[in-house]
């Protein structure tokens, strides 16, 4: 009893941190989110529009896979996603808070673009495309720079300066569309008649070449973060920069070369997204996918191949739900609630990976007695 | 002169809705919590507001244009801190990444409030609610009709003032209270604070909610009085709960700042509509596409400027961003 007494002021639970859960139990951890994630969302489409849940379900699942034209365009939309969330991997890893991805696959885009337009009957077909990559690479890159330089050298606030650059960019496009189209109320198709810099099909598939770029990223992003030296130097910086100091990494020059690589996947993701993909620019060509990425590449936690399940997960729940909206006359708004839902329980379900709780009078006794 | 006039009466109202989005944002920051579900949780305000106000005045015989007000007040209120509550829960008790969850809630408010809106508007265009437009629109009686004074000062709905009148109980809260004081201590080294005794996590969560409720307000602002008490689906309160968002950088986290701030805002942003008129030149629509970006150079000046001058007074809270773990100290 004495004992009991002296135990009154112990709390009712303590966390403490988990040292590397096993595989296991992160599996089962997510599993048990996103399942109870789709019953609230089940509850919440009960609720709110009294459709049986489970037929919901059945239409969504249709949205992705019941024809391969669907298919194709799930696959096209993920290859987008995930061709940011790659791109986002090497900063967020360096714990350099990139935010402006929307911004950097936009100007990127621009300048396809502006090369297509301006270039398409001059430039033999090979030239036009490096010209289009080099030139979306490079506009990428300089919206990644310009905030990785000023953090490098005033530590300026990069998750703050990397957002404000995407409005930079918004209305940079909104000026350059506004020029390219004219009189005309929309800057429509670009080189509809001569299809110059738009990418071939391949296989009978309009997105292959898309898909194909975007799967060699993957496996290039992993390389480089898990093999190559700068890997290396990136995982020291984000850990601790004085210890990245102390080892001699010049972190100044890490920071900036690493941004310059994010922003140029980016730059090459509005590439694809122009010669690819819509054959137009506008300012709302990268469609918020600069903003989902982020939540893909810290889910994934800078894993590549993780980053292609969770952006298949949310390119299927965007799909099912417009799928949704056209088969019961919803609004393709509920994809944006039952995303939320989703991503709010996967959030909170890393701390029960991360942490444990340990309940009053359920401890383990950890000293020897 | 007129159009002068004009300019500075679409500024003041403009810069009122990302005031309360930054003096919200001003709150959650000085905990440490860097939320960037501004723009989603002022859709939550602002459609939480309007509905209530809307259906109260489809549903009563009689509406009370002073009950309206209220109702849609309150609603705006505990729908936003009901978005913070989400925000808080989830990055200080299941301590989850703060961008990420904050940008979660950004999707989130935004696709509930279009989705409901979707219902509210029944086919429609747009709907409603006048009475409650007419109780927050309305103009000080006498002094609005005093000229030009009247006109660029007085002409606004109370919610305007209010701002001005809570950016000011903001400054003396933060600099001349013992809970102002705390709060700050939390947000600049949650450890010490907690060494000191004050209880972090409570802070956290007030400071997160109350914050929250504040950035509704601007969203409510928006539909029932900026946007004449008009619902459409329309995706320009993300933009404004982004620029709320610069406007707290370029207050450098400092209440009385976003006043004046505020206002500046207002009148970049329509800087490419009233600046053309008023110098008598005619400019190309590609270059008013231009211009729009003023605001975000200005803020990201501003953020270089304060980063590059090192001054202790400027700089965010040095806990921004970052979650405080007791444990792991």
């Amino acid at each position: 009893m004495a004992a009991q007494t002296t135990h009154m002021a112990e709390p009712l639970v303590r966390i403490a941190r988990r040292e590397a859960a096993p595989l296991s139990r992160k599996i089962a951890v997510r599993a048990a989110a996103i399942l109870l994630a789709l019953v609230v969302d089940a509850l919440f489409i009960f609720f709110v529009t009294g459709l049986n849940p489970i037929n919901v379900y059945v239409v969504m699942w249709g949205g992705t896979f019941s024809t391969t034209v669907r298919f194709s365009w799930a696959m096209r939309d993920l290859a987008t996603l995930l061709c940011i969330g790659i791109a986002l991997a090497p900063a967020f890893k360096m714990r350099f808070w990139n935010i402006g991805a929307e911004g950097q696959v936009l100007v990127g885009g621009l300048a396809t673009a502006l090369i297509m337009v301006y270039f398409g009957n001059s430039l033999p077909a090979p030239a036009l495309f490096v010209a289009m990559v080099v030139g979306s690479l490079a506009a990428g890159a300089l919206w990644g720079f310009v905030p990785a330089w000023f953090k490098s050298r005033w530590n300026t606030n990069e998750t703050l300066f990397t957002l404000m650059m995407n409005y930079v960019a918004t209305s940079i496009v909104a000026c350059a569309t506004n020029i390219m189209r004219g009189q005309a109320s929309s800057l429509g198709t670009l080189n509809k008649a001569t299809k110059a810099g738009w990418l071939p099909i391949l296989f009978g598939q309009r997105y292959t070449i898309n898909i194909i770029v975007v799967l060699a990223l993957t496996f290039a992003m992993y390389a480089y973060l898990k093999y190559s030296k700068h890997g290396y130097e990136i995982a020291v910086v984000g850990e601790s920069e004085n210890t990245a100091r102390y080892a001699g990494i010049n972190v100044r020059r890490v920071m900036v070369r690493t941004m310059i690589i994010s922003g140029a996947i980016c730059g090459l993701t509005g590439f694809l997204i122009v010669a690819g993909k819509d054959q137009t620019i506008s300012t709302t060509s990268a469609g918020g996918n600069g903003f989902t990425a982020i939540i893909v590449a810290w889910l994934a936690k800078f894993n590549t191949f993780y980053m292609a399940l969770i952006s298949f997960l949310l390119v299927f729940l965007e799909r099912g739900a417009s799928e949704i909206a056209s088969a019961y006359s919803l609004n393709e708004y509920a994809a944006d609630i039952i995303t939320g839902i989703i991503l709010f329980f996967i959030l909170g379900s890393e701390f029960f990976i991360n942490y444990r709780l340990i309940w009053r009078g359920h401890h383990k006794e950890v000293k020897g007695e | 002169m007129s159009s002068l006039i004009a300019w500075i009466m679409r500024a003041i109202p403009f810069g009122t809705i990302i005031m309360y989005g930054a003096m919200g944002e001003t709150i959650t920051e000085k905990s440490g919590n860097l939320n960037l579900g501004v723009p989603g949780i002022m859709y939550l305000g602002g459609f939480a507001g309007f509905a209530s106000a809307y259906f109260y005045e489809n549903n009563v015989a009689n509406p009370n244009p002073v009950l309206s007000v209220i109702i849609a007040l309150v609603c705006a209120l505990v729908a936003s801190a009901l978005g913070g509550l989400i925000y808080a829960f989830l990055t200080i008790s299941l301590r989850a990444n703060q961008n990420v969850t904050g940008l979660a809630l950004t999707t989130f408010g935004m696709g509930v409030a279009n989705f409901f809106g979707v219902f509210i508007l029944d086919g429609a265009t747009y709907s409603a609610a006048p009475i409650a437009n007419k109780a927050f629109a309305a103009k000080i009686p006498v002094l609005s009709q005093m000229g030009v004074l009247g006109q660029t000062v007085f002409s606004y709905g109370f919610l305007a003032y209010a701002a001005i009148v809570l950016a000011i109980v903001l400054h003396w809260f933060f600099n001349c209270t013992r809970a102002g004081l705390n709060l700050r201590a939390v947000g600049e080294n949650p450890a010490t604070a907690d060494a000191a005794g004050i209880n972090v996590t409570k802070y956290k969560y007030l400071a997160t909610c109350i914050g929250a409720a504040i950035c509704g307000v601007g969203g409510l602002y928006y539909v029932l009085d900026y946007n004449q008490g008009i619902w459409a689906t329309t995706g320009q309160i993300e933009a404004l709960g982004w620029l709320a968002l610069a406007l707290v950088i370029f207050t450098t986290w400092k209440p009385l700042n976003a006043i004046w701030g505020a206002y500046l805002f207002g009148i970049l942003y329509w800087l490419y509509q009233f600046l053309p008129s008023l110098l008598g030149i005619t400019v190309s629509s590609a270059m008013t596409d231009l211009v729009q970006m003023v605001p975000y150079v200005v803020t990201i000046l501003v953020l270089i400027a304060v980063s590059m001058r090192r001054k202790k007074e400027d700089q965010p809270p040095a806990h921004l961003g970052l979650a405080y773990f007791r444990e792991e100290r």
